[in-house]
């Protein structure tokens, strides 16, 4: 078993500060009104963690002061269980602010350990949280290494969290031999501390971990670890060390219990997360936007974790719904798709035309609170296939490219603006081409027209262009005139259909020449009203 | 001033033939085969042997109807046979589907874009050209545009592997274009008349006539027209049910 911890020290502050990047000190407090969490711009200024809100705001006059926000940091824990179940199936949720991974089943599909996490590792980034990662055999081990890979004493640029100021009052040194990667987070480079521990080392690694890491875990309370550090005992390994009956008589089994599950000696089941059926995340702006390229910024956020919720699914969607909320309204961004797609980098450029429109008009006007995205309907979406020569490869287009291109289109343009052809089975000319979704072929609900199969087609000649309107033409000497006399060539072929709807046509239809030798599709009306009667130009033969 | 004439020096003399060398009077050897355009008179003075692919091409018809559509018809018809999709941007008039069902044009794979403003124009036919998802991409800009722009159309079509056509009024030849191919089109006794004012290559002094256009009139004219398309007019005197006022309008 391969256990992966992400552990998100920052959590507190990120569910405000992942949307838009804050112009202002920012930090977070609890409910007695106490800082627990401050960004870098109030680090800088001296405000650390444990502080009063009052003597913060001494400090720094233009602090920012948020209450926490336990449900949004609970949310966003499940949505990050929720993305990173691309990963596995075995996606389990150790509140506050941890997700733990099974990969065992996943190394090979992956490609080995170290692409999981690079993935986990820029996937998290581009969420807009900084995180900690670390691998062990068993899910205790892994969560509470990545609890203490927070904050070593060699990082100066980590900012102030709770597990990272225990544990370095705690032990002095640095913890385990590791290979560290920085997880660039939005506030300042975290050290990641991501290490492998093969069983055999396991029981030193664990034995090495700080008390403060039991802080926390259900049945084991704050007055037992106050007890076991006023015995002089600093790490698990010291605990390890006692005698098992006196520290079962005085602390409880469960303490020797969870020791014993995190060194693989007991097993440690985890419920699974189980993916909910629709998707649905939102970002809060504490600092209103109104710009449309910070609003992407924030809404990418959100969009790479439905791409991941997606993944995990093997689904697609074809309408995502983003709305942003401002103080008293509500405006919709709704994002149609031709084909179900779980593409974020689409989705994006998608959402980026919308802004980019809306913005023109006066709905961003007003600036916006908070922004969500959402979608309902999820269909299943296989992977692409791969062709297996490399000359299909060549000339084959990619698959979706196509659907892409015409959302890219409507994006900007309209959806009314990007339509294909199709030919009716109808006689009037003008009705005989109608417009149609484009890849389909299938007509717009609207037209109720039949579609004319491909062999039968009409006689006689018909032009490329058909013109909106018939434009009248002027008749001299019994000659019709458009930019000059026009020489009939070929006709009349006479049309005379539609007389069960409004649309009765009486016509002869002749191909004429014009003085500049361009051909025209021209027809004489033969209808009784005399506003009527009369030469037409009808269409032009490109 | 006599003329100078370009003339391929006798077999057996001067420089030997060789791939990487280009005598001043044949046409580029391009790397890749362009589409056949279907008329063997146009095909034999295209570099490539066709219409160049993944390079702008520039059609200025000296009118609007003379035959411009008619002469893609068969690369069109062509590439929509083999899969590959269309795009015409921004066309002037509304296109006419069973005209082109006829011309071989598989309906299913076309996409007709309308737009509002030049600036839109230019923007959806990069986005078509750079999607690589288009067999062959027609688009109608304004007059107007300039070589900037037009380069930007000419990188985009590079990136691609798509035929790019566009078409411009007949007073955009006076200006200079970054396009690998340029076509002015007029009639010329009843068939039309190419003149290739750019293409890679030697320059071509003297158009390209293209008889017919494959234009063929309809069958159901009257009888007396059946031998020779002769024009048939028929006279607004001629009686006919529908000609005469109904009494009522007269009465009133």
């Amino acid at each position: 078993m391969r256990w992966i911890a992400i552990h998100l020290p920052q959590l507190p502050l990120e569910v405000f500060l992942r949307g838009t990047p804050a112009p202002e000190p920012f930090a977070v407090a609890d409910s007695r009104g106490f800082i627990i969490a401050c960004d870098r711009k109030a680090a800088l200024r001296g405000i650390v963690r444990g502080m009063a809100a009052p003597a913060a705001l001494a400090l720094a006059a233009r602090l920012v002061v948020r209450p926490r926000d336990p449900a949004a940091e609970t949310e966003a824990v499940l949505g990050v269980a929720a993305w990173a179940a691309q990963f596995t199936p075995a996606v389990s949720i150790a509140l506050p602010d941890g997700v733990l991974l099974d990969v065992e089943g996943s190394l090979q599909l992956f490609g080995g350990m170290g692409n999981i996490i690079a993935a986990l590792q820029s996937g998290l980034a581009d969420m807009g949280f900084s995180a900690t990662l670390a691998v062990a055999p068993t899910p205790l081990a892994a969560a509470w290494s990545a609890l203490v890979a927070v904050s070593t004493p060699a990082a100066s640029a980590t900012p102030v969290t709770a597990a990272g100021a225990a544990s370095a009052r705690a032990t002095g040194k640095p913890p385990l031999e590791c290979e560290r990667r920085r997880v660039g987070g939005p506030h300042g480079a975290i050290p990641a501390a991501v290490h492998a521990l093969e069983p055999p080392q396991l029981e030193a690694v664990v034995a090495a971990l700080p008390l403060v890491v039991l802080q926390g875990t259900p049945g084991i309370d704050a007055d037992a670890l106050e007890a076991l550090r006023g015995l002089g005992i600093a790490t698990l390994g010291q605990v390890q060390a006692l005698p098992r009956d006196g520290v079962a008589r005085r602390f409880g089994q469960l303490l020797l219990d969870t020791l014993d599950r995190s060194c693989g000696r007991l097993p440690d089941p985890r419920t699974p997360f189980r993916l909910p059926e629709r998707f649905h995340a939102g970002i809060e702006l504490p600092f209103e936007v109104t710009q449309a390229e910070a609003l992407l910024f924030a809404a990418r956020r959100l969009l790479v974790q439905l791409a991941g919720f997606l993944a995990a699914r093997a689904s697609g969607v074809q309408r995502i719904a983003v709305r942003l909320i401002h103080r008293d309204a509500v405006t919709e961004v709704p994002i149609g798709m031709v084909a179900p797609s779980r593409d974020s980098a689409h989705f994006a450029l998608l959402l980026r035309e919308r802004l980019a429109s809306l913005a023109n008009s006066a709905s961003l006007r007003e600036p916006v609170r908070s922004i969500t995205v959402s979608a309902g309907d999820i269909v299943p979406l296989a992977g692409e296939r791969l062709g297996l020569f490399a000359d299909d490869a060549v000339d084959a287009i990619a698959p979706g490219s196509w659907e892409k291109l015409i959302e890219r289109l409507r994006a900007r343009l309209g959806t009314q603006a990007v339509l294909g052809l199709a030919a009716a089975d109808e006689h009037r000319p003008e009705r005989a081409s109608i417009s149609a979704e484009p890849d389909t072929g299938q007509p717009r609900p609207s037209q109720l027209s039949l579609r004319l199969p491909q062999e039968a087609l009409p006689p006689g000649e018909r032009p490329f262009w058909l013109l909106e309107e018939p434009r009248p033409l002027r008749e001299l000497a019994s000659v019709p005139h458009h930019e000059g006399p026009l020489e009939l060539l070929a006709g009349p072929e006479r049309i005379e259909t539609g007389w069960w709807d409004a649309g009765e046509i009486a016509r002869d239809y002749f191909v004429a020449r014009s003085p500049e030798r361009s051909l025209l599709w021209i027809y004489r009306e033969r209808k009784a009203l005399d506003a009527e009667a009369g030469w037409y130009l009808h269409g032009i033969f490109a | 001033m006599r003329e100078i004439q370009l003339k391929a020096p006798p077999a057996g003399r001067g420089i030997p033939r060789h791939p990487a060398l280009w005598r001043g009077g044949e046409l580029a050897r391009m790397a890749q085969p362009g589409v056949a355009s279907g008329f063997a008179e146009l095909d034999a003075a295209l570099p490539g042997g066709g219409w160049p692919v993944a390079a702008l091409t520039e059609l200025m018809p000296a009118h609007e109807g003379i035959g411009e559509l008619r002469l893609l018809g068969g690369a069109l018809a062509a590439l929509a046979r083999k899969g590959q999709h269309l795009a015409w941007i921004a066309p002037p008039h509304l296109p006419y589907a069973p005209a082109l069902a006829a011309a071989g044009i598989r309906l299913g794979q076309l996409l007709v874009v309308r737009t509002k403003t030049v600036q839109e124009t230019l923007w959806a036919t990069e986005q078509a050209l750079r999607s690589n998802a288009c067999g062959a991409v027609l688009a109608w800009p304004a007059p107007g545009i300039d070589y900037t722009q037009l380069r930007r159309l000419q990188v985009a079509a590079e990136g691609s592997r798509a035929l790019a056509f566009l078409f411009r009024p007949p007073a955009a030849s006076q200006q200079a274009s970054p396009a690998v191919l340029r076509l002015l089109l007029d009639t010329d006794r009843g068939g039309l008349a190419v003149t290739v004012a750019k293409r890679r290559g030697a320059p071509l002094t003297h158009p390209v006539l293209i008889p017919a256009l494959g234009f063929r009139l309809p069958r159901v004219a009257s009888a007396t027209a059946a031998a020779t398309p002769s024009p048939i007019i028929t006279s607004p005197n001629t009686p006919h049910a529908l000609d005469r006022h109904p009494p009522a309008a007269a009465a009133a």
